[in-house]
């Protein structure tokens, strides 16, 4: 079992920064087109961290031309270019489904104070 | 060069590949394995070599195989096997076999005896569709009928029907080998094997 482990703790990216449920991040995400590689951003609230190891995986919502889009991301990902905080927001649940039904003002979260 | 290795299943885990997709494999501690005996043409009549895998403790060896590693001057070994080898291929008692022959292999085919279910019903055992689930209905995992009335008057034979599932040899043929350990004896294959965690497996290459 611990070979296993071993194997898994391997995949496991230390360089991201620590992002919790809440935070508005950016994600870069590389991209391959053809034989071209580029890096494309993706900036939201993270609404979700599911799964544990290298299997983790976290959602980020936002808002795109008044439409919700939530794109799923796997945490240690070679793909990810990087991962920027932009804010940290103050929640209290694990999974913020509930964002899917607030539009506009509702839909913001307070800012965590330190 | 022998192509067979025998291992033990360690279990499944997820791994980036390397153009970035995440690939599920089984992790098979594989080898490494000894030879005991080396089978001649001129001897036996066909050229081949036996190979074990494990350790057993001393005393659970009884005497006839504690001299047969004897006179082969090796440790003892759980699991023997036999395995075939081509001509000019010269083997000793004693030799070691590892995962690094399985380092240019590009796929391999792996056996193993698969769980066992007991008495399994149909709609487990051949993927029947059962019965419906209400409206009246009594038959809801029951395999239907099995056959006609006075022509033919008898249930053919093969007809599927409930009984011994699992515990049997499977094999997986070309699996994707994904990566290729031989300091830790490991081989990552893409995709599930037959078996339990530690169940013994046989891996040769496609």
């Amino acid at each position: 079992m611990n070979i296993i482990r071993a194997i898994e703790q391997q995949q496991i990216r230390e360089d991201l920064p620590r992002f919790q449920v809440g935070d508005t991040v950016k994600v870069h995400y590389k991209i391959i087109e053809g034989n071209r590689e580029r890096t494309q951003v993706f900036q939201g609230v993270v609404t979700r961290r599911h799964g544990s190891s290298n299997r983790e995986t976290f959602t980020v919502r936002k808002m795109s031309f008044g439409v919700g889009v939530e794109r799923t991301f796997p945490v240690h990902s070679p793909k990810i270019d990087k991962v920027e905080i932009v804010s940290h927001g103050k929640v209290r649940r694990s999974k913020l489904y509930f964002l899917r039904d607030k539009v506009g003002k509702a839909a913001r979260l307070k800012e965590k104070g330190f | 060069m022998v192509t067979t290795i025998l291992g033990r299943k360690l279990g499944m885990t997820q791994v980036w590949s390397d153009d970035d997709k995440l690939v599920p494999v089984t992790v098979i501690e594989a080898g490494p394995c000894v030879v005991t005996q080396v089978k001649t043409e001129k001897k036996d009549g066909y050229s081949a070599v036996q190979i074990g895998f494990g350790d057993i403790a001393e005393r659970k060896v009884n005497k006839p195989m504690a001299g047969h590693f004897d006179k082969a001057g090796v440790e003892p070994k759980r699991h023997l096997m036999e395995v075939r080898i081509g001509e000019g291929d010269t083997f000793k008692p004693g030799d070691e076999i590892t995962v690094e022959a399985f380092a240019d292999a590009k796929s391999v085919h792996v056996s193993g005896v698969s769980k066992g279910k007991g008495f399994a019903g149909v709609m487990k055992r051949h993927n029947f569709r059962g019965g419906p689930g209400g409206h009246g209905s009594h038959a809801h995992r029951e395999p239907g009928s099995v056959g006609q009335c006075a022509t033919p008057s008898r249930v053919f034979r093969g007809k599927k029907l409930p009984g011994h599932m699992g515990s049997e040899t499977v094999t997986v043929r070309n699996l994707d080998v994904v990566r290729v350990d031989p300091e830790q004896n490991l081989l990552l294959v893409k995709g599930a094997v037959p078996g339990a965690k530690g169940a013994l497996l046989t891996i040769r290459t496609a």
